[in-house]
């Protein structure tokens, strides 16, 4: 654990807050994830631990090694871009898998498709 | 030129990615980078996306701070309905919002958005009556995510006009 | 006195990182339906991931990152395909 005490101080305080931050966020995403009753409250649930949880651990380390200027700190960046973007694909894709199926066993509690079309109308 | 590049966009997003990944600014890595985005692009022309045209991309950058701010609000907003699950369980629901977006890609980018911000998450679009169907984790507030996912809209049919 | 509260507030943040894993997990294990242990699945993969780039703030670690970057990505490819297969693999159409 060398490098991290060549941090100085106001950087590692920075650095300490910010992954702390991001370690609560999405703590408190899962346990959304334990606690919602449905599915479809759940389905909101992991968006808190990749929106905010990701992003803040990516910017903690960006900061850390900025300031130490061990290495390049470009693979944040890019598992900043990844998550922000294929995470929405993923969470439409399964709450549209979960919609399908909720319409095929005639559950009450989703709603009807709009009208009796061929499902050549989904997004 | 566009024979050359038929995507500039994507082929500038696969090269920064490209260098990304090597790290490097080589000559060699510059070289290869140029090579793979315009064959990607190449490729993506074989898949036929839809085209759209970005009329006032200078509007891109202050939409997205506001998109982002709208995020670290309703993290906010989410965190304590879920600590609060036990005490006082929150009221989800769907709900429909009408669009009249007709760009292909703006609406992929406001599904996203939308699917982005934790407390709203878009389920399914219908193309012939315009109606986006949405979940919410917090349906009393029905009116304000109306409202803000119709604002998005504007912005973005300003954007890509 | 500051490398201490470092070393501390990592090892705390692995130890809640790892604390979501095992809520994502028993999501995955009680269910009730398929894409509810997707969702968990999905969940478990970021939650993996943060863990690794806690890591690799720890020790420094390139290859921390690398690994980091390839579950991200594999996490979606995975995700997308238990949907598609939720869509049209169980339902004979």
């Amino acid at each position: 654990m060398s490098h991290l005490t060549d941090l100085p101080p106001w950087a590692a305080i920075a650095v300490c807050g910010l992954m702390l931050l991001g370690a609560a966020i999405t703590l408190v995403g899962s346990l959304g994830l334990l606690r919602l009753p449905s599915f479809y409250e759940r389905l909101h649930a992991p968006t808190m631990a990749t929106s905010g949880g990701t992003i803040v651990i990516c910017l903690a380390s960006m900061l850390c090694f900025a300031v130490l200027q061990s290495r390049w700190i470009v693979h944040e960046l890019l598992i900043i871009f990844f998550v922000t973007v294929t995470t929405p694909v993923t969470l439409m894709l399964l709450g549209q898998a979960a919609l399908y199926r909720d319409r095929f066993e005639d559950r009450k509690d989703v709603p009807r498709k709009p009208r009796p079309a061929p499902d050549e109308g989904a997004l | 030129m566009r024979t050359w590049f038929p995507y500039p966009l994507l082929s500038t997003g696969l090269f920064l990615m490209w260098l990304l990944l090597n790290q490097s600014v080589a000559p060699g890595s510059i070289l290869l980078g140029i090579v793979v985005s315009t064959g990607l692009a190449w490729v993506a022309l074989k898949l036929q996306p839809r085209r759209s045209h970005l009329g006032r991309w200078w509007r891109l950058p202050g939409f997205g701070l506001a998109v982002v701010a709208d995020i670290a609000r309703s993290n906010l907003a989410v965190a304590l309905i879920i600590l609060r699950a036990r005490r006082r369980p929150s009221r989800a629901g769907f709900m429909t919002v009408d669009l009249d977006l007709e760009d292909e890609n703006a609406l992929a980018l406001l599904a996203c958005i939308v699917t982005a911000t934790p407390g709203t998450a878009c389920l399914e679009f219908d193309r012939r009556s315009k109606v986006l169907l949405l979940h919410v984790l917090d349906i009393e507030n029905e009116e304000l995510w109306r409202r803000t996912v119709k604002h998005y809209e504007a912005e973005l049919k300003e954007i890509f006009q | 006195m500051m490398g201490l509260a470092i070393v501390w507030s990592v090892l705390l943040a692995q130890i809640m990182i790892a604390l979501a894993m095992a809520f994502a997990l028993y999501r995955i294990a009680r269910g009730p339906r398929a894409q509810d242990r997707i969702l968990g699945l999905d969940t478990l993969y970021i939650n993996g991931m943060l863990m690794l780039l806690t890591y690799g703030i720890r020790t420094a670690n390139t290859l921390y990152f690398e690994s980091a970057l390839i579950v991200a990505v594999i996490g979606f490819a995975s995700t997308v395909a238990f949907a598609k297969f939720l869509m049209r693999g169980e339902v004979i159409e």
